[in-house]
């Protein structure tokens, strides 16, 4: 049985806005994501150049080597826009919270081994300024980008770093006793320690790269796709027999931010790829130079927490990214 | 590695120094690129900062809370956006000339909300300061959040009513709208600082309430439930917008003397070109809501003139007084609203909003609030297009008007002291002349002219060819606004139509 309310029926005289209705082929009724992405920002009819950047106009399309017939194929697989990120991140928050609050009900995180407590803030905790610097080189996308489609995009990647930055930060300060002591220290870690300067070096040289499409693919594919791997996974579980477990809930949020952000990213590198052979030339190229990099830039992490099983870590990590550069269409 | 020392001694940090550790303090000094190349654009405004850290964090918001708190607030907003749809709630706003104001905030503001969204982005990744940088990336997804919400709470409208098909589009064409196009191009082409000036203190803090709130309030006045849902779940962003915007000019003022003068200067302009740009705005409060909630002149005076006394009291302590020209808008306050009205009658042809002459009722309500201005000035005028139409000669302006370089409004302002004569001010630039609505303007212009030289300027990018064509009807095509539907007045537009049939339906309807 179903109930039947009777209501006033209106027939609309159009079923979405008409740019969207151009986008869809035909006035039919759109999602959110649809009408609240396309087409948001200008594309011409600019007044005036910007004094920062005097050569280009205020959105242009020229600051990459990718072009594209339509910026906005660069579409979102989650069908983010503000309402859904904001929801979905909330409640991969939720379980966050839970996990903190269960560790902090401990008093502290009960059952690591100091040794491997320390070798956890060594290796977790510089993390944070890794994280503002993904938060920078995503918000840079988001200022000189071009077309809304990857620009909303890349504004919920910032936050989204800043987020993933201040979750590093609470394990700090719930392993010091709320002192920021071991959040002082990892950050001299970042800024001195050998171990580091490899990544550090890397984010900052992408802080200064030119072309936005560069710093997508070498902060969301290449760089994340070693980091996360390694930290989140080969090192947790390296740490499992050091009662690192009581850890694992709390970067839990990482890992499945990870996976579901891979999906954004492989979609718009993908993208880009099957548009033309130059652009996918260009993708190679960055891939296949930063993969290089990124790996030198990690290894001395890497042996420092996994010891002589580092290299084959590393090898196999290299090997996945591979694999999925391939699917995308990359050479590499 | 570290040795970490023994945990139990150490001190709990306080809540302010465990916020700096979760966002200020994730900024380092960067040493394999240097700063200045990494952060390039922070001192060719001449603007000097010689501590960072001496920003005061005006909220605490981490992101967990962040998201927390806002993705409450869209759960809700999106509730109320789907029942609204879901029970045809266009149907109980107080007449469908109401929905015209929708049509000039979506076409005219929303896509501001989305500028000033990527204004934010390019402040948030190049000041130096972590502390401010977070501030503005918040206030850079918020605005993306405000644009988005207003697209899909109009969404429901745009199924019903005309004129709001493609607001983008006509954004970037439409004659009036680049009033408010070139303001915030003019912002986000600035440097950091002066954006900040422009957008968090001028337009957030000094005129939030003079141009979103009566769009909010004139939603509540006139049953329309989603858009001022929408201005409620709004108000919390807008609050530590207004925030950020105080606190910026104060760290400005407070870390060299010598960012007074400049501060000032910007303050002054972005005073003057945000008042143009409302002048929008008080023809939407005394003409277009068939509700109103106050007068032009009386919100200008409760926001503006009382509210912005204390502020420039309060930052006379830095050597900073009110802004150039405020008595000037004061003179205006009168006649601001009845000539902009005036404009657009004049021109409905290429409105994409539809456009009447006030009903007697209305007139005595106009008479009311000015009674100095209205009956001797504006009521003949209205009177005499009134008979015009009814003899079936209704008035069209069919010359191009002469815009402002500046403000790109159409030359319709008249002279601070004489209300009948047309105001024209002028400058000579490269052996070119260029024309001003006021003395404001032209000021804008002389300080920066090789900026305001570029003005993409519709009427004169229409007798260049680069609009469609010559005729009118090739322009309003090139702007996607459909002739006979979008433009014209109200009386006798589909608009019209529908709205009669079902308030019919509705009255036939057996109680």
């Amino acid at each position: 049985m179903t109930i039947d309310i009777k209501t006033a029926t209106i027939q609309p005289r159009r079923q979405t806005y008409a740019n969207v209705a151009r986008r869809l082929g035909a006035d039919r009724p759109a999602s959110r994501y649809e009408e609240s992405m396309f087409d948001l920002q200008a594309t011409g009819a600019f007044h005036y150049r910007p004094t920062w950047a005097p050569e280009y106009d205020l959105f242009d399309a020229s600051r990459t080597a990718i072009a594209l017939e339509d910026w906005h194929v660069l579409r979102d697989p989650r069908q983010f826009y503000y309402g859904t990120y904001t929801i979905a991140r909330a409640r991969m928050m939720e379980a966050t919270e839970k996990a903190f609050a269960y560790a902090e009900k401990r008093g502290r995180v009960s059952g690591v081994a100091e040794d491997w407590m320390t070798v956890l803030r060594h290796y977790l905790l510089p993390l944070r300024h890794y994280e503002w610097g993904a938060n920078m080189n995503n918000c840079n996308i988001t200022d000189i980008g071009f077309g809304s489609t990857i620009t909303e995009a890349t504004m919920f990647a910032t936050m989204d770093r800043l987020g993933i930055a201040q979750v590093i930060s609470r394990i700090g300060l719930l392993t010091d006793g709320g002192s920021g002591t071991s959040l002082t220290a990892a950050k001299q870690d970042w800024i001195e320690h050998p171990d580091w300067q490899g990544l550090r070096h890397a984010i900052e040289d992408l802080l200064v790269a030119p072309d936005w499409f560069e710093v997508f693919v070498a902060q969301n594919l290449v760089l994340d796709g070693f980091v996360y791997p390694l930290a989140y996974r080969a090192f947790d579980e390296a740490g499992q027999g050091h009662g690192g477990g009581a850890i694992s809930p709390l970067t839990e949020f990482m890992l499945d931010w990870f996976d579901e952000t891979s999906r954004w990213v492989d979609a718009v590198i993908g993208t880009a790829a099957r548009e033309n052979e130059a652009n996918a030339g260009h993708l190679s190229r960055w891939t296949n130079d930063w993969a290089k990099r990124a790996r030198e830039a990690v290894t001395p992490i890497a042996r420092a927490v996994l010891g002589p099983a580092a290299d084959a870590t590393l090898d196999g990590i290299a090997a996945d990214l591979a694999v999925r550069g391939r699917k995308l269409g990359l050479a590499v | 590695m570290n040795a970490m020392p023994p945990l139990q001694k150490q001190r709990k940090l306080s809540l302010k120094e465990r916020y700096a550790h979760l966002t200020r303090d994730l900024g380092w000094e960067t040493t394999y690129q240097p700063m200045d190349k990494v952060f390039p654009y922070v001192a060719y405004e001449g603007i000097k900062i010689h501590d960072w850290d001496a920003w005061e964090d005006p909220f605490r918001l981490t992101m967990d809370a962040y998201w927390k708190y806002q993705a409450e607030k869209e759960r809700k907003l999106y509730a109320v956006i789907e029942s609204f749809a879901q029970n045809n709630g266009h149907l109980n706003i107080t007449d469908a000339r109401y929905v015209n104001a929708l049509k000039l905030f979506l076409t005219g503001v929303s896509p501001l909300e989305y500028s000033a969204h990527r204004g934010y982005a390019h402040v948030g990744r190049h000041f130096v300061g972590a502390g401010p940088r977070i501030a503005c990336q918040m206030q850079a997804i918020d605005e993306l959040r405000h644009a988005q919400t207003q697209i899909h709470t109009m969404s429901h409208y745009n199924k019903f009513f005309d004129g709001l098909h493609d607001a983008r589009h006509m954004h970037d064409r439409v004659w009036y709208l680049s009033v408010p196009k070139s303001f915030f191009e003019d912002a986000c082409t600035a440097g950091p600082f002066e954006f900040l000036t422009a957008i968090s203190f001028s337009f957030e803090y000094v005129l939030t309430n003079l141009l979103f709130v009566p769009f909010m309030s004139g939603a509540a006045y006139n049953g329309d439930m989603a858009t001022v849902t929408f201005g409620f779940s709004a108000q919390s962003d807008e609050a530590r917008h207004m925030t950020l915007g105080l606190e910026i000019i104060k760290f400005m003022l407070e870390q060299d003397e010598g960012n007074v003068p400049i501060v000032q200067r910007w303050i002054d302009k972005w005073f003057w070109r945000g008042y143009r740009l409302l002048s929008l705005v008080s023809m939407m409060m005394d003409y277009m809501l068939p509700k109103r909630i106050m007068s032009w002149a009386e919100s200008w005076e409760m926001y503006f003139e009382q509210a912005g006394d204390a502020l420039f009291e309060d930052l006379s302590r830095y050597g900073i007084r009110k802004p150039k020209y405020h008595e000037v808008a004061a003179k205006e306050k009168h006649r601001l609203s009845h000539e902009v009205w005036s404009i657009f009658y004049n021109y409905t042809q290429a409105a994409a909003f539809h456009t009447w002459l006030p009903s007697e009722e209305e007139m005595t309500w106009l008479s009311a609030k000015y009674p100095d201005t209205f009956d001797k000035y504006y009521r003949p005028r209205f009177k005499a297009w009134s008979e015009m139409a009814a003899e079936g000669k209704r008035f069209y302006n069919q010359t191009l008007p002469q815009l402002c370089t500046t403000c790109q409004i159409p030359m319709g302002f008249t002279e601070p002291d004489d209300p009948t004569t047309i105001c024209f001010r002028s400058a000579e630039y490269k052996g070119e002349r260029y024309h001003f609505c006021s003395d404001g303007c032209k000021d804008i212009f002389c300080h920066e002219p090789e900026k305001y030289v570029q003005s993409w300027l519709p009427v004169h990018q229409i007798y260049m060819g680069n609009c469609g064509g010559a005729e009118v009807k090739d322009v309003l095509a090139w702007y996607h606004l459909n002739f006979g539907v979008d433009n014209f007045d109200y009386e006798g537009s589909p608009d019209q139509k529908l709205w009669d049939e079902w308030q019919a339906q509705k009255a036939a309807n057996p109680v």
